[in-house]
């Protein structure tokens, strides 16, 4: 369980996040959605203390991380696995060495057990037989499959996932968010999940929460997505003519 | 750039320094690194210090001879005064110059890389402590090459020299050789091999300093590498001066 208590962030005078309060609860899939820019990746960020925060507090597990020192802080993030917009994918590493690294560097598995347990991650994410080539040498959507590998690859006990299926095909997106949602549920992992993707919402959402010019502005499941009458949500979720005929037709 | 920002600037380098100077989290790892290090660092900077010795050792000895058309000097003072000027000068400071060049640019863009793509990210995420994850290996590294690039740059800068004198006719091998060991102070090579250790522990942190704090996108790194090399230069023609007021 990860709790924000009215978490602020700024950028000089640009204020990116406006207190803002929830809880994410183990083994729920959470989604934070918001136009571009709305400040998804700052929140994540500032959840794992990427960036600091100007005001409010953090706590996993009723640990308060916003006060932590550095030493502290390291114990918690090795029970976090985060999966980077960009990928962030060691580049003088093989796509096999990259999902090994965190095992190497926190486990006591022998090297052979490390290369097993890292294949069959790779295998999860359904990259298979590209062990040795590097992160350049593969696809934008396939490095950000080896990025979540690499992130369960320890088992964390948080998951942080910003945009796991941008780039990816309907039916890869599909199985990456089913990957997703049976790991959660499968070590009771607490996640947090921004997308663009309504698609994946609508499909393993537990709990959504909309942020729009840096406050929370909406939360609740995917039920109550299709049924809302926040205008911004409304504007966000049935942009395009087709979900709009499908919310007719739904609701 | 005001007072303010250098006192900042400085600062900043020795709280990184503090982050880098601690126990690695995976000695088998760290020892992983500081070998690949070894050879980005120091075996491929050989062929480069190398060449450029070869030439210096060479210009070295003919500019000597050409300055001492006085018949009443002895010719075997040519050896003996490029062999004083490779060992005191040229094989640590100008080589320390050269390879701020090579391996602090190098440093800088493979560190700054890392940071804009946020793989610098990534490792504190896991719990890594990338600065001396990624900066201590090249430090140590620098350390253990730096030396023996030294010691390289004498033999191959005498023997330059050497080649010279015999093929110009300006200075007869037997002159030169006995010139190279007339009134040797064997301490000279250590001054030079403390010098060059110092300049290698400047360039690998200096630039990896400012490979770390890249800011932005590919043009910020770009600028990272231009000011590793650039304030990597200064520092070590300072403290040549300061190592050589003490030393000698
Ligand atoms: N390091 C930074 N310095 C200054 N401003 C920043 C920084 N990081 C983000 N911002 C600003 O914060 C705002 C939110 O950015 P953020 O990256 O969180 O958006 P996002 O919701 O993740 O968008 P997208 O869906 O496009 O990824 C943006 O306006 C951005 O300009
Ligand atoms: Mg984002």
């Amino acid at each position: 369980m990860i709790e924000l208590q009215h978490i602020s962030k700024s950028f000089k005078d640009f204020k990116v996040l406006d207190d803002i309060s929830t809880t994410f609860q183990e083994g729920k899939v959470n989604f934070t959605i918001g136009k571009s820019g709305s400040g998804k990746t700052v929140l994540l960020k500032s959840i794992v203390g990427l960036h600091e925060i100007d005001a409010g507090r953090i706590l996993f597990h009723n640990r308060d991380f916003t006060n932590m020192d550095l030493k502290q802080r390291k114990e918690i993030r090795k029970e976090i696995g985060m999966v980077f917009q960009g990928g962030a994918l060691f580049d003088s590493a093989t796509l096999e060495e990259n999902v090994m690294f965190p095992l190497k560097m926190f486990s006591n598995l022998s090297y052979e057990e490390c290369r097993e347990r890292a294949n069959f991650c790779l295998k999860r994410v359904e990259v298979i037989n590209k062990n040795h080539l590097y992160p350049a040498e593969i696809s934008g959507g396939m490095q950000k499959r080896v990025a979540i590998a690499r992130a369960i690859a320890l088992n964390p006990k948080y998951l942080f996932c910003d945009e796991p299926n941008s780039g990816l095909d309907p039916i890869t997106s599909i199985v990456i968010d089913n990957l997703i949602k049976e790991i959660i549920l499968e070590f009771n992992i607490t996640a947090v999940i921004n997308t663009h993707d309504m698609n994946s919402v609508m499909e393993i959402a537990d709990n959504i929460i909309f942020i729009h010019q840096g406050k929370k502005w909406w939360q609740g499941n995917k039920e109550e997505i299709w049924r809302t009458d926040n205008e911004e949500l409304n504007d966000l979720i049935f942009a395009s003519e087709l979900t709009k005929k499908l919310k007719k037709f739904y609701v | 750039m005001s007072l303010y920002n250098f006192f900042y600037y400085i600062g900043r380098y020795f709280m990184l320094m503090r982050r880098v100077v601690t126990k690695p989290d995976d000695s088998k790892l760290f020892f992983a690194n500081v070998s690949r290090e070894i050879i980005v660092i120091g075996y491929n900077s050989i062929t480069i210090v190398a060449i450029i010795s070869l030439f210096m050792g060479a210009v070295l000895t003919l500019q000597t001879a050409y300055n001492m058309t006085n018949p009443l000097y002895p010719d075997y003072l040519i050896g003996l005064g490029t062999r004083d000027s490779i060992f005191l000068e040229f094989s640590s400071t100008i080589v320390g110059l050269i390879l701020a060049g090579k391996v602090g640019s190098n440093i800088a863009s493979e560190i700054g890389t890392m940071r804009v793509t946020q793989q610098i990210d990534a490792l504190e995420i896991m719990g890594v402590n990338s600065a001396n994850f990624l900066i201590l290996p090249k430090i140590v590294a620098a350390l253990c090459t730096f030396p023996f690039l030294c010691l390289i740059s004498m033999i191959v800068g005498i023997s330059g020299g050497w080649i010279a004198g015999e093929l110009s006719g300006e200075v007869p091998t037997s002159q030169f050789v006995y010139g190279i060991q007339y009134l040797f102070i064997p301490y000279y090579i250590l001054y030079s091999l403390i010098k060059i250790s110092f300049f290698g522990v400047i360039i690998t942190s200096i630039s990896s300093y400012f490979g770390y704090f890249t800011n932005g996108g590919a043009l910020e790194v770009g600028h990272s590498s231009t000011k590793a090399v650039v304030n990597s230069t200064l520092v070590i023609l300072i403290f040549n001066l300061i190592l050589t007021s003490i030393l000698l």
